[in-house]
């Protein structure tokens, strides 16, 4: 691929450009909007680029490749990182050798998310450096930036982006010259590197000290812009906000903070005193508000009612305008819904008809929850089908907990269905349980990307694969039912009824390719078949990619 | 609209798998080939379950958000009827819509092609020349799918260029 100075990139483009660029090692993540295309950009302009079965195992396998002085970005959307805050608040501690940057990719306005949590409070809970672009130029230069100081202190820096950011397409010059690859290295340094609290005590103070140091560096680094206006308003502010209050506010003095932990104090106090009038402005949590003012900084924040949603530009005139009116909601449109020809579709007729009551996840299936269905009773975060199924059991009246079904998507169950289906075999409940395991062969939500359960790589790729009935099976569940449940609708349900009438533990997996994905998936299984049937060594050039079967419309 | 500091707004609309964020993908690349700044913003997160779909393109000598301000379109290009409505709120008084029964009159050769039709009408309002077009066009669409494309495009900016000299002589 040729790369032509000046491009026309999302952020999450930009990012794949600066890793290119800066020689990352390698790039992990599990996809989730809006973070998803940051990794598959990385890969289609030829850098290393790998999913993990989930946020966890991403960034562990990332320290790896920081601990051996590699340069490692890990990547995932918000709630993502939720499940890798175990691994972030200890590697703080111990630190690392290389880089290790972990993009945040939040949601404010949920536009694709369950919650829309504020990442920011990670950086200060964890004690570790964070950055925010406003666009793709920034993204692409904060990059590097996150890196750079990463290897210097030899600590985690994550790269908070939003959907705006990751998603608007801005004008980039790359203009960074190349690094080179990292030389990767084992040096043992069982004190910084094992976390017993005889480590961890000395270990929490170092990083400390190196955030100490790095809030020193902040005050003048090149991370921040300040323009001055006619010294009545200042704003600060950070990320996509910083846009909409220069449109908004030609004549304001702005303080754009791309370093938002540690924060530049100094700086920020110098530019409240040469206004008259300062507000920070800021979606989501007022996180800036609160340090500004408990540092004494005469700043006021925007009306609470700002807290929901995403920001814009005629927000940003109202906030200024001191308008707490309440905003019109835009026309409703229409919302999304499960494909026509959807294999789901004929699972939530089936549910419905029995009226099941449905514990379930994160993915395209959530959409049983809507009309016309209305067949799915929870949804909390990835994995909760299991638990929160169990749960129902124990506690609901017998008849009740009897229709109780565990509903869960074949990435989810890779990505956080395990260890629930451990405590199904390890607690079952006094009625049994059932869990349907609906297997698409694709990580569809996000857009048809691969899963251990597919046995193909991040570039549909043949790898190892993980067969989730001999799982089910190898962890103790006695009834293990595969079924395609659009061509055998009546044997689904003769199953399904048959299997919640028992007080047994069974896990059905409803097996039908996703039909978005379905013609991609037979291009990958005949590109696989054809390189082994043709090939007896791996110099002949016949193990290569299939070409791009997805065509994006 | 074309003087030095403006910004020209467009927001174009419709449902997953119509090919909405094509078509911004489009108009941006012509801007971008003219050498203008501009920014491109949609939440894509559904798109292909369906649902409403709609996508900003921005161009100027400087673009800062990212964002079409509510009621500051000067063009909406809506790719599905029933999406008209909804989506009417996003222009300015006096911007142009541009929807699918404008082309009633012509037969595309895949209803699939509304998309890049819609943004030849829409071309025949906007400063930029063939060739920009033809650098979009070839920026943008894969060359298999070129041909009724290319023919769905030069439909649309016939029927664009008689709307804007029935519009002129309204407005003149």
């Amino acid at each position: 691929m040729t790369l032509p100075q000046r491009q026309l990139l999302s952020g999450d483009e930009a990012i794949a450009l600066a890793a290119l660029r800066a020689g990352v090692t390698l790039g992990t993540g599990y996809p989730g909007t809006p973070s998803t295309e940051i990794l598959e950009t990385f890969q289609k302009l030829g850098g290393p680029a790998q999913w993990a079965p989930n946020e966890k195992v991403a960034l562990e396998v990332g320290v790896g490749v920081a601990f051996a002085r590699g340069r490692a970005l890990v990547t995932m959307k918000h709630v993502g990182l939720n499940v890798a805050a175990d691994v972030l608040f200890t590697v703080a501690y111990s630190g690392v050798s290389g880089a290790l940057v972990i993009v945040s990719a939040d949601d404010p306005g949920m536009s694709s998310s369950q919650n829309e949590q504020d990442n920011r409070r990670y950086a200060v809970a964890a004690g570790v450096p964070m950055l925010e672009p406003a666009d793709s130029q920034e993204a692409y230069e904060q990059t590097f930036a996150a890196l750079e100081i990463s290897q210097r202190w030899g600590i985690p820096v994550i790269l908070r982006l939003t959907t705006r950011v990751c998603h608007s397409k801005t004008i980039v010059v790359d203009n960074h010259a190349p690094w080179s690859p990292a030389a990767t290295a084992f040096e043992p340094n069982i004190r910084e590197r094992v976390m017993i609290p005889a480590h961890a005590r000395p270990a929490h103070r170092r990083l400390r000290e190196k955030l100490a140091q790095i809030e020193q560096w902040a005050e003048t680094a090149p991370l921040h812009n300040r323009a001055d206006g006619d010294g009545r308003l200042g704003i600060i502010t950070s990320g996509i906000v910083a846009h909409h209050a220069r449109e908004a506010a030609p004549h304001a003095s702005i303080l754009q903070l791309g370093l938002t932990y540690p924060l530049p104090l100094n700086l920020i106090r110098d530019f409240v005193a040469s206004v008259q009038d300062c507000i920070v402005l800021e979606e989501g949590d007022p996180y800036l508000e609160d340090a500004l003012r408990a540092a004494g900084l005469k700043v006021r924040g925007r009306p609470a009612m700002y807290r929901f949603g995403e920001f814009s530009v005629p927000r940003v005139r109202r906030i200024l305008a001191g308008d707490v009116t309440p905003e019109t909601a835009p026309p409703r449109g229409k919302p999304p819904q499960l494909c026509p020809g959807c294999p789901y579709r004929t699972v939530f007729d089936v549910l419905r008809k029995l009226d099941c009551i449905v514990a379930g996840d994160i993915g395209c299936y959530t959409l049983g929850a809507l009309p016309p269905f209305e067949a799915m009773h929870t949804q909390i975060c990835m994995g909760a089908s299991l638990g929160v199924g169990l749960g129902l059991r124990h506690a609901l009246p017998a008849d009740q907990a009897r229709r109780v079904v565990s509903l869960i998507g074949d990435s989810t169950f890779m990505h956080s269905g395990l260890t629930g289906l451990a405590e199904m075999v390890y607690n079952p409940p006094a009625t049994g349980h059932v869990l349907l395991i609906l297997d698409n062969g694709t990580t569809a939500m996000t857009g048809q990307q691969e899963h251990p359960g597919t046995g193909r790589t991040l570039n549909h790729e043949p790898t190892g694969r993980v067969s989730i009935e001999a799982v089910a099976r190898a962890m103790g569940v006695n009834h293990v039912d595969v079924i395609d449940q659009v061509a055998s609708t009546e044997e689904f349900e003769t199953l399904l009824r048959a299997r919640l009438a028992e007080p047994v533990l069974s896990v059905i997996i409803a097996r039908r390719n996703c039909i978005l994905a379905a013609a991609a998936i037979r291009g990958y299984e005949n590109a696989a078949k054809a390189a082994t049937a043709s090939c007896c060594s791996g110099d002949c050039g016949c193990n290569s990619a299939p070409a791009d079967a997805a065509s994006d419309s | 609209m074309t003087t030095p500091d403006t910004v020209t707004n467009i927001v174009v609309a419709g449902l997953g798998g119509q090919g909405v964020i094509k078509a911004s993908d489009l108009i941006a690349a012509a801007a971008f080939a003219a050498g203008l700044d501009v920014k491109k913003s949609e939440i894509h997160g559904m798109s292909q379950r369906g649902g409403s779909v709609a996508s900003d393109v921005r161009f100027g000598r400087r673009v800062l958000s990212p964002m079409v301000p509510v009621g500051e379109a000067d063009f909406l290009l809506v790719v599905a009827p029933d999406q008209v409505d909804n989506n009417r709120y996003v222009l300015r008084p006096g911007g142009v819509l541009l929807e699918p029964s404008l082309l009633d009159a012509v037969k595309l050769a895949s209803p699939r092609t509304l998309n890049v039709a819609l943004v030849g009408a829409l071309s025949a309002f906007l400063p930029f020349d063939a060739a920009v077009w033809r650098a979009a066009l070839d920026a943008t669409l894969a060359s298999k799918i070129r041909a009724i494309n290319d023919a769905a495009f030069a439909a649309g900016r016939t029927l664009g260029e008689q709307l804007a000299a029935t519009r002129s002589a309204a407005a003149g």
